[in-house]
């Protein structure tokens, strides 16, 4: 499970972070790395915040201790102008799509080009209509979200993420409540965009199939650590038992099947309060 | 009794860690209007959507709150034999009280309510969110165009509310009750002051408007994003827009009216 060592080839390294909420800590001194041009999945129960690491990433969030370097730059450190200029550089695609309900698929994926740039409508029509094209919904760009099922809307959202031709793309998720042909569609255009357009891929899931099918990389965050990470094979071969608990998806393992509890026998037989 | 304590810190708390999240959301929202500016095609959709489809609402409350003027004034006057003054009486009710506070009132039910469901749902659905990641500030592009939009809607819609409301105690006045429309006219025209009524009139609408607005984006952002969240944030968007409409009125009323 050795440490990867920092190389130039390091698009972000998230280092000694720490984040609380409330009282809960999320994240106790974590360092992760990922490499530019791979996939690198982000894999743990619900509920570890990795969709919050993803938050932290984007600069939504500050966190209460470390740093977060994207491409040279401490995401936390920069002013306000400079964040949205790496931001423009950075797809999000989020688990919900998070596509603006009051336009069409067409104006949805035109937005960050309308928003962002002076190009004549003629040129947007075209950037917009290869990228539809490359999710394979050109067909229905004249459509309203609403009309989009769940798996449609990822991919609109995943065009609208790659119009600006980011380096890197975060998934939140995005296997989550597909039927098995969507799942398939999304796990092989997260592969292709990522090998043509040179990307960089952070996914963020916990459909275990499915993400070590296509990571070069996994990190498996559980109780605000890493408790393990290498590539898909020695992660699967892994000795800890907790991540072994995780990959085959047993009902009882380190991570226990019930919430904390008082004693059961004590818990039936006593009287009094009610709940 | 220490309960009792603790619990009214923790409110005052909050109540406070609000009002600096509310004004701070407010200097953002006024400094977003910079970028609103030279885009007007946002502001134009939003006046269409808070300002265009509260016409209807507007118009018909307008007209039967002037009928009603109408119907009570004349009754009244006419135990005085003044009931040619009518038109004097629903004007002054309309232009410096009733047409600013009820179309306010109004306002707040009806666009408040829906900016708040509008900005609590996006937040819910992560479309704020969504936006932010793509380098676009969620306040330049969706607060700040319609909070402008409420602030320079209020003003005509109020105008708007006391015009027909006028019409509407001019016809159950002259055409049901027979008072003389030529002294109906002529003695409003005599008697109303364009600054002391009107403008006073108009200076509280828009003193309405901002904080309608105001308190209905505020909500709707500060909103816990789920549908319980969502609905005490309208709840609360009504009520505190309604609180504050008649507090502010009665403050207001006192400024300008005082002296005489």
């Amino acid at each position: 499970m050795g440490n990867r060592i920092s190389c130039q080839n390091t698009l972000i390294s998230v280092s000694n972070l720490s984040f609380s909420r409330g009282d809960k800590k999320i994240f106790d001194d974590i360092s992760l790395e990922f490499e530019r041009g791979k996939i690198t999945a982000i894999m743990g129960p619900s509920g570890t915040g990795k969709t919050t690491l993803l938050k932290l990433m984007g600069g939504q969030l500050l966190p209460n201790q470390g740093s977060i370097i994207v491409d040279g730059q401490n995401v936390h450190r920069l002013r306000r102008s400079e964040l949205y200029n790496l931001r423009k550089r950075m797809g999000m695609l989020f688990q919900s799509g998070a596509l603006l309900t009051d336009m069409s698929v067409y104006d949805n994926v035109a937005f960050p080009l309308r928003e962002h740039t002076k190009l004549p409508e003629s040129m947007i029509r075209t950037l917009v209509l290869m990228k539809l094209e490359a999710v394979g919904l050109r067909g229905a760009y004249s459509l309203m979200p609403n009309e989009l099922s769940g798996g449609m809307a990822r991919r609109v959202a995943l065009a609208r993420a790659i119009v600006l031709d980011p380096m890197m793309i975060m998934y939140d998720e995005p296997f989550t409540g597909q039927d098995p042909i969507s799942m398939g569609v999304l796990v092989h255009l997260i592969k292709a965009l990522n090998k043509t357009l040179g990307l960089t891929s952070i996914i963020v899931s916990h459909d275990v199939h499915e993400t070590s099918a296509i990571a070069d990389y996994i990190y498996v965050l559980s109780g605000g650590k890493v408790v393990g990470q290498g590539t898909p094979e020695a992660i699967r071969q892994s000795d800890s038992e907790w991540v072994q608990q995780f990959m085959t998806g047993a009902a009882d393992g380190p991570v226990h099947f019930h919430y904390p509890a008082k004693d059961y026998m004590d818990d039936l037989l006593s009287t009094g309060k009610r709940y | 009794m220490i309960e009792l304590l603790a619990h009214l810190g923790k409110n005052t708390r909050s109540s406070f860690s609000k009002l600096g999240r509310g004004t701070f959301f407010l200097l953002q929202c006024l400094a977003g209007i910079i970028s609103v500016l030279p885009r007007p095609r946002l502001l134009l959709n939003q006046m269409y959507s808070v300002g265009v489809l509260s016409f209807l609402i507007i118009s018909i409350s307008g007209l039967f709150v002037g009928m009603v003027l109408g119907l009570q004034g004349f009754y009244i006057l006419s135990d005085f034999g003044a009931e040619t003054t009518l038109g004097v009486m629903v004007a002054t009710s309309l232009v410096r009280e009733l047409g600013p506070v009820v179309s306010a009132l109004l306002f707040a039910g009806r666009a408040g309510s829906a900016l708040t469901a509008e900005i609590g749902l996006m937040k819910a659905t992560e479309q704020l969110s969504g936006m932010e990641m793509m380098a676009v500030d969620p306040i330049k592009r969706i607060i700040s165009p319609r909070f402008l939009a409420g602030f320079l809607s209020m003003p005509l819609l109020a105008t708007l509310f006391s015009a027909i409301g006028i019409i509407g105690g001019q016809i159950v006045g002259s055409g049901l009750l027979g008072v003389d429309e030529g002294a109906y006219w002529a003695q409003m025209q005599a008697k109303l002051d364009f600054y002391d009524d009107i403008i006073n009139g108009v200076i509280k609408s828009v003193v309405f408007g901002f904080v309608t607005s105001w308190i209905a984006l505020f909500e709707g952002h500060d909103a816990v994003p789920t549908s319980e969240g969502i609905s005490r944030a309208t709840t609360r968007t009504v009520v505190n827009s309604a609180f504050s409409i008649l507090g502010l009125d009665f403050i207001l009323t006192a400024l300008m009216f005082g002296d005489d």
